[in-house]
């Protein structure tokens, strides 16, 4: 009596009663494609956390105009302390790949009879590269813009879809932002929410000059925004950055900074963990449905064993040993959760993609959550199959063979 | 016959604990059984005959006494040794066919020697032959469902003899079947016991069946009462033959 006997005998079990085994896959089915689905939800979350901060960039260092000195301490940007000079001074620092001003103010936005209230961010054309930013028609400004203080724009298409009717292209077109006319030269593709909700489509660039001597009337810069060339070299550039600011500042080695630079990685550190507790959360909560398909399982083949008596006993008769009948207990339960285990990869692969097709989620289906619950299922065939083949294979041949159904 | 001893059974006895009580199953039973020999067990019911049955069987152990079964102690032999022992050397005919309905009558009669571990080729050959010998060979692919009660029980007697054993042990073979076919079953199980010499051991309560047999031991209370040698006895082909021919024959 080999494995493929086993096998076989197993599988003739299981087709002599296809409504009952169906329905007891089913059980696994469900379990299964429910923890695939679950944690490629969780998974998809947690990559699509990491792809915005990234986007955003993980080699971004952000430098914010620091606290106000003094026995009462202003908040962060309270005082102005970081100018386009100091912009500049830092890009041409070692392995710093860009360095781009920042400074925004709010803006009434009119085109026509339509008016719209926005940021106005004051940037240069670095930012479009930074930030991986796509237009969908027209282009970005150019350094030249900035250097001419010139009254362009290019807008978010949240704001474009509010100024403009949809038969109209933005670009060419004259608006007003504080009653301020700008020409627009670009419209930015949607880039959707951003992680903590805000619409990062209403916004409107415009050159950084154009800010500080148009609109606010300074000549400093709220933010520096400092790309590295690598995720490696952030420290770095960092140590490199405070240095240069604290020199350019003049600032004493006891003073205390006028700026605060921060990176992303803890904020993704922080991010990452918040969705790989969901994940395990998802992930424990479809385990819960395995394991009742587990219990389905054992009781289906408990109720198998009974029915069977009698061919239990035959087959001891003619020369079956307890581990035999075991085996091929132990064997069908196994089939049957392996099969419902690949219907349920298949399920939930399947259910994977329609739930990022129509609930817009994104989802991440990992070889990791496929073979985990592939070993689970087999795992939990061995596990509740093992009792009923266990008092299958202890029952006493003579018993069985009278035994009246 | 041969004259070798084929079932030894000195004193044996067999109790069964019901909670407080003890039931005395079989009481102190000595037999000697050749090989080749066909004997009817007869009694009562609760005359112990089928848990003598079982013993001889080596379905069970008896609680006290020694079972030589071919010279060999078989009575403290553990639970896989004797499933060997019935694979290897001994065949079972039930009253009931216990046949598997789910599967083919191949497969059925191959059930034996897949616990052997029969190779592939061998297991067919031999399936095929014992199917032959009990005039089922069209039968192959048929399922036990499709078939009468005289053809079920054949195919139970082909399973019982595909592994070659040498003794058959038939637990009222003809219970469940008519009287034409009971002959026709009993013919089988006597060319069974001439042709290829398998020692026969069945029970039965219809005494007509027992004059089938070489020789008739009666069990009551667990004691044999007589065992004598069968003086009547009869030819089942012969029997078969002298009946009126049905219209539609059962083969």
């Amino acid at each position: 009596m080999n494995f493929t006997n086993n096998y076989e005998v197993a599988l003739n079990g299981i087709k002599a009663n296809k409504m009952r085994s169906s329905l007891t896959m089913l059980g696994i089915i469900i379990g299964v494609a429910a923890v695939i689905i679950m944690i490629s939800v969780g998974q998809g979350a947690s990559k699509r956390i990491s792809d915005q901060i990234s986007s955003m960039g993980s080699n971004l260092l952000m430098i914010y105009s620091g606290s106000s000195g003094g026995p009462v301490r202003g908040a962060s940007g309270s005082v102005n302390s970081l100018t386009l000079d100091d912009a500049e001074a830092i890009g041409k620092l070692n392995l710093v790949a860009n360095s781009v001003p920042e400074l925004s103010t709010s803006g009434n936005i009119q085109y026509g009879n339509q008016t719209w209230t926005s940021t106005v961010d004051g940037t240069t054309p670095k930012m479009q590269g930074i930030k991986q930013w796509t237009l969908s028609s027209g282009s970005y400004f150019s350094e030249e813009d900035v250097t001419n203080v010139s009254m362009v724009a290019v807008i978010g298409s949240t704001v474009a879809e509010n100024l403009f009717s949809s038969g109209t292209d933005p670009v060419g077109q004259k608006i007003t932002i504080n009653k301020l006319a700008f020409t627009v030269v670009g419209v930015l593709n949607s880039k959707g929410a951003a992680m903590m909700g805000q619409d990062q489509d209403d916004m409107i660039y415009v050159p950084i000059t154009t800010v500080q001597l148009r609109m606010v009337g300074s000549k400093y810069v709220r933010t520096i925004n400092v790309q590295a060339e690598s995720e490696n070299s952030m420290s770095y550039v960092q140590s490199n950055v405070e240095e240069l600011l604290r020199e350019r500042h003049r600032i004493s080695d006891t003073e205390t900074d006028d700026f605060n630079v921060r990176n992303l990685t803890s904020v993704l550190e922080t991010m990452e963990e918040t969705s790989s507790t969901m994940t395990m959360l998802l992930a424990s909560v479809a385990a819960v449905s395995l394991l009742v398909g587990g219990i389905g399982i054992m009781n289906i083949m408990l109720v198998s064993v009974t029915e069977r008596t009698r061919e239990i006993g035959l087959r001891m008769a003619v020369g079956a040993t307890g581990s035999n009948i075991r085996n091929q207990f132990l064997v069908e339960s196994l089939v049957l959760c392996l099969a419902g285990g690949v219907v349920g990869i298949l399920t939930g692969v399947g259910g994977a993609k329609l739930i990022s097709k129509f609930a817009g989620w994104t989802t991440y289906v990992t070889m990791y959550s496929i073979l985990l619950s592939a070993g689970f299922s087999a795992a939990i065939g061995v596990f509740f199959g093992y009792y009923p083949a266990k008092k299958a294979s202890s029952m006493d041949p003579i018993e069985a063979l009278r035994f009246e159904k | 016959m041969s004259g070798k001893t084929a079932i030894l059974m000195e004193d044996i006895k067999k109790i069964y604990h019901m909670g407080e009580t003890q039931i005395f199953a079989l009481r102190g039973i000595s037999l000697n059984i050749q090989e080749g020999e066909m004997v009817a067990i007869m009694g009562s019911s609760g005359s112990g005959k089928s848990t003598l049955l079982n013993l001889i069987g080596c379905l069970d152990r008896p609680t006290e006494g020694t079972y030589y079964l071919d010279g060999e102690n078989v009575s403290d032999l553990d639970k896989d040794q004797l499933a060997a022992i019935r694979n290897k050397r001994l065949g079972f005919v039930f009253q009931g066919f216990n046949l598997l309905g789910r599967v083919s009558v191949t497969a059925n009669v191959q059930l034996p020697l897949v616990y052997a571990g029969t190779g592939k080729k061998e297991m067919e050959d031999r399936v095929k032959e014992a199917l032959e010998w009990v005039g089922l060979s069209k039968y192959i692919n048929h399922y036990p469902s499709q078939m009468s009660g005289g053809q079920q029980q054949r195919v139970a007697i082909a399973r019982a003899l595909v592994n070659n054993p040498a003794l058959i042990l038939a637990d009222e073979p003809t219970g469940a079947l008519d009287s034409r076919t009971s002959i026709e079953i009993i013919s089988v199980i006597q060319r069974l016991n001439i042709e290829k010499g398998i020692t026969v051991v069945m029970v039965t309560h219809e005494r007509e069946i027992a004059h089938y047999c070489r020789r008739l031991i009666n069990l009551k209370d667990g004691r044999v009462i007589s065992d004598a040698p069968v003086l009547e006895h009869r030819d089942a082909a012969g029997d078969l033959a002298a009946l009126p021919v049905e219209v539609e024959a059962v083969s």
